[in-house]
């Protein structure tokens, strides 16, 4: 098991601030549980601690944006979504060079419950025409791609985890923004996955492989702009594609799979593992993860009977 | 330029004002009420008090001006083209497709304005940002910033009063356009403020309470705000929406509403006379 996405952006963040003196940190009171921290202690006179006020953090940071500044603005992501206005007009329209860095998405966050947990941003952020939307699967993948956004240029929205996730990705990996990075090949199907889920559909996948099943696994870390010829390529190979996120299987990395495929009329049938349309609820991770059907067992389950109907 | 005398800061705004109307006739619509009870602090802050140059209009250490209350904007846009910008005849394309001047600030197509605002309650908040970038990069820059009084009733506003105040960001300078009417009525009936100036006193602000239609007393609070070095300045500009259009004043149909033919003709013939009684004076 490798470590939570957030402590890879924590880590990262720090570091690049030694090189990049135009990295500027904003936290709402979170910056333990974001992992804003590090930064804060290693360059306070960069960091700003802006209380529980997310909106008024959100203007602020386009307003260092607009300054030349790079800002990493960090809250829980279902309290950045909450200020969905403010992302719209103050820092999409804008076209702010800000970072919005959203942790603890999904269910995977465990007993705090629904009203701590994004299932809604990979949605709503990705109606944003400039908004860049991101979900790294590890810890790798989540260092790479924080030193891709100190050159984006737009505005950009960083999906990360609490848990710890699985480690997918080798050292030398390179990350390429807006397309979709081919782990396993595959014959029966593919899974396209994001964020955490991408560890534990590597080992569903594994498993399934003893009783012969052939399905290919895509990491989707950037859902906007989502990569569409890989879509396309995947549904002229296999007769099955299954989305797995943890978030909510409208309007997400599900939603954004299914727009494609049925635009471009492609063969392949979709099922969408993540969370069906229903709020969250209090429980362990491991325990909502299996009610869900997202931990291993629950994504080999659903991918055996996908291909075997 | 040399700083305009208090007598040409007044012509000017006149002058501003005419453009204001011609906009909105030629749009079809438009917000008057607020670009009239507006203009005056606008062109004192342009032709007075900010370092700023049209012919490099994005120059690195600017002073920034953001309108929060963006449906104003074409109090901004007149005070743009006579500061010399772009030319004033542009400004005709209001609210047209395809023109740089959209119904609300868009700093995509018309980076001057700094902003993209419209969405009452967060310029403010970008407005403390540049303040904050200006601290950083301790380079003597200013930040203004305008904002209605029915905008004042926006969450976000108060979160950014409590922030600016806490970080005594002296360097950022807003401006209260305090017409006393919003769409639905009259702020003191649908959502009272007052007392304003106690409440934003206890964020921790300098306050100043001026008539803001008065170019001595506009210009004589932006002196005092320039010399306090540990607070934000809020500027409490009591004014008349709609001002200088006898017919507009204080008429709340106004807020929203551009005027006909004969309504323009009838304006600009007594911004006319306003100017040439101005100019006897």
């Amino acid at each position: 098991m490798g470590q939570a996405t957030r402590n890879s952006f924590g880590d990262a963040v720090a570091k690049l601030g030694e090189e990049f003196k135009e990295i500027i940190v904003l936290d709402a009171d979170l910056s333990k549980s974001t992992k804003s921290e590090s930064f804060s202690k290693k360059f306070p006179e960069r960091f700003f601690q802006m209380g529980i006020q997310e909106a008024n953090m959100i203007g602020v940071a386009a307003g260092l944006a607009f300054a030349g500044k790079i800002p990493f603005l960090c809250s829980f992501g279902a309290f950045l979504t909450g200020r969905f206005d403010t992302i719209r007009v103050t820092v999409g329209y804008a076209d702010a060079n800000v970072r919005l860095v959203g942790t603890h998405s999904g269910i995977g966050i465990g007993e705090d419950g629904y009203s701590q947990m994004a299932l809604e941003d990979l949605a709503c952020m990705r109606t944003l025409p400039n908004m860049a939307v991101l979900q790294p699967a590890d810890d790798i993948e989540a260092k790479a791609m924080m030193r891709y956004l100190i050159d984006h240029k737009g505005p950009a929205y960083i999906r990360l985890t609490r848990q710890n996730v699985i480690d997918v990705h080798k050292s030398d990996y390179k990350f390429q923004f807006g397309k979709g990075d081919e782990i396993l090949a595959g014959t029966d199907a593919v899974v396209f996955a994001t964020g955490g889920l991408t560890g534990n559909t590597f080992e569903a996948i594994q498993k399934l492989k003893s009783e012969g099943l052939s399905i290919g696994l895509v990491n989707f870390h950037s859902i906007k702009p989502l990569d569409k010829e890989c879509i396309v390529k995947w549904s002229q190979k296999v007769k099955h594609i299954i989305t797995a996120e943890d978030h909510n299987i409208l309007g997400g990395l599900g939603g954004a799979v299914a727009e494609v495929l049925a635009e471009q009329g492609a063969g392949a049938k979709l099922y969408r593992i993540g969370v069906r349309d229903t709020y969250g609820e209090s429980g362990t991770p491991e325990a909502l993860y299996e009610k869900h059907g997202l931990d291993v067992t629950g994504i080999a389950r659903t991918l055996k009977s996908v291909v075997k109907n | 330029m040399n700083k305009p005398s208090i007598n040409e800061l007044k012509q000017q705004a006149n002058e501003s004002r005419k453009l204001i109307l011609k906009m909105l006739y030629e749009a079809g619509n438009g917000h008057p009420g607020g670009s009239l009870s507006a203009i005056d602090i606008i062109t004192a802050l342009f032709f007075h008090e900010m370092n700023v140059d049209p012919k490099n209009p994005l120059k690195e250490g600017r002073d920034r001006f953001v309108l929060s209350k963006g449906h104003g904007v074409p109090a901004l846009y007149a005070t743009l083209a006579h500061r010399g910008y772009f030319k004033p005849e542009e400004t005709l394309t209001l609210r047209k497709l395809g023109s740089v001047f959209q119904g609300h600030p868009d700093r995509v197509r018309l980076p001057i304005v700094e902003a993209s605002t419209g969405s009452l309650g967060q310029g403010i908040s970008v407005a403390q940002g540049l303040a904050m970038a200006g601290r950083i990069n301790n380079d003597n820059s200013r930040v203004y910033c305008l904002m209605g009084d029915g905008e004042t009733q926006e969450g976000q506003v108060w979160e950014c009063l409590m922030s600016a105040g806490n970080y005594k960001l002296s360097n950022l300078c807003v401006f209260l356009d305090s017409n006393k009417y919003q769409i639905d009525g009259k702020v003191s009936e649908v959502m009272d403020l007052e007392p304003l100036v106690q409440k934003i006193e206890s964020f921790k602000w300098n306050v100043i309470h001026i008539d803001g239609h008065k170019m001595d007393q506009i210009i004589a609070a932006l002196d005092k705000a320039r010399n306090v070095t540990d607070k934000p300045t809020m500027i409490v500009a009591d004014t008349i929406k709609g001002k200088g259009v006898s017919f507009m004043e204080s008429v709340n149909k106004w807020h929203g509403v551009s005027p006909t033919k004969e309504e323009l003709d009838k304006a600009l013939q007594e911004l006319d006379q306003n100017q040439s009684n101005q100019a006897v004076n």
